[in-house]
């Protein structure tokens, strides 16, 4: 895979059907994204450094490493993109999608949204969420070009840190504009940039794949 | 062991797969993402959907013999299946899976008793299909020949 440049996009997908997560991550793969999957939200969360128990105290540096995952460093683990199916039991991706961006360390990351049901009302609400893109499943190569851009924002946000321009004003992000410098310097301005984002980027890992069922 | 002939067999039972919808283009987005790096992925995710298909249809099974039977874990179940058959290609399976979970929204048991026959029947019928398919490609990559696109 070398250092192709797309390899440096990590990639979160989340399925509870094994199929889904198999062919997922054959997709993003082929894309040359590093991926992990995971089989529900809550494990989703975890992976992302956030407890739902963390979510309620009110002393947000407390250190959240779980228990039973001692071989992730889970506070030096970069995700680009969450990628979820919507039905899942327990915590549906629109349940993970709204915890994602209430949260002030991970509402940057873009999250998609895929369904086998073609509903629209359930499209509109998760795109009202802040979901960037909704897909259908089955899931297609072609589908997966879209995700790129999202990516490049959260990117172009860490190199941009040091040059944010405080003064510049810029148009809403869920709008189709594609300057991600512009929209990183705006979100840089707003709401800060939390402490997982100013590190050097890690080296993407030698075998790319974590997968968790 | 004629190559062309296999080549030529296989060709003609694929086609006849997607003719009669046991198949339909999913399948050939599945065969697209395999590759040198990752030679046997087609397998790999059917063998997946063979054991989950396989749980399922167990799992519905029992659902429908409790007594006061529980249409919305039966209706999560046949969810399932549908959208890993879809995910695979494998059409009929899925199409058999609409009319199932339609019976399980009227909650009407002699229709979700009837429907489970029929998807059990097109599961097995598929995976006959597939394993035939898949011995074929085996022949032809035994006898050091290629499987043609």
């Amino acid at each position: 895979m070398g250092m192709a440049a797309d390899s440096e996009f990590h990639v979160l997908a989340v399925d509870d059907s094994i199929i889904d997560r198999k062919l997922i991550e054959r997709l993003l793969k082929t894309s040359s994204y590093q991926v992990t999957t995971v089989d529900s939200g809550s494990k989703a969360l975890e992976f992302l450094g956030l407890h739902e128990d963390l979510h309620d105290r009110i002393d947000q540096n407390t250190p959240s490493v779980s228990p039973n995952n001692h071989q992730w460093r889970l506070q030096e683990v970069e995700v680009n993109l969450v990628i979820t199916d919507y039905c899942m039991p327990g915590m549906t991706g629109y349940d993970l999608l709204k915890k994602i961006k209430e949260s002030s360390s991970l509402k940057n990351i873009p999250v998609v949204i895929m369904s086998s049901e073609n509903v629209p009302s359930r499209i509109s609400r998760c795109l009202e969420e802040g979901a960037e893109e909704f897909f259908l499943k089955p899931v297609r190569l072609s589908d997966l070009n879209k995700l790129r851009p999202h990516m490049l924002k959260t990117k172009s946000k860490d190199h941009c840190k040091e040059q944010v321009d405080e003064k510049t004003a810029f148009p809403s992000p869920k709008q189709e504009g594609k300057e991600e410098s512009n929209n990183n310097k705006r979100k840089a301005t707003e709401e800060g940039v939390s402490p997982e984002r100013t590190r050097p980027r890690p080296r993407p890992r030698p075998n790319g794949i974590t997968t968790m069922v | 062991m004629d190559l062309v002939k296999l080549q030529r067999q296989l060709v003609d039972y694929r086609d006849s797969l997607y003719h009669e919808c046991f198949l339909d283009e999913q399948f050939t987005q599945l065969q697209e993402l395999q590759d040198e790096n990752n030679p046997d992925f087609v397998v790999e995710v059917v063998s997946l959907f063979f054991e989950d298909s396989e749980r399922l249809l167990n799992e519905l099974t029992k659902a429908l013999e409790q007594q006061s039977i529980d249409f919305k874990r039966v209706d999560a179940h046949v969810h399932q299946l549908k959208g890993s058959s879809s995910s695979i290609g494998a059409q009929r399976v899925q199409k058999s899976c609409i009319a199932f979970r339609n019976y399980c929204e009227e909650q009407n048991v002699e229709g979700c008793l009837t429907c489970l026959q029929l998807v059990r029947q097109e599961y097995y019928l598929v995976k006959s299909k597939l394993e035939a398919l898949f011995k074929l490609e085996q022949q032809i990559l035994s006898a050091g020949g290629s499987i043609p696109i």
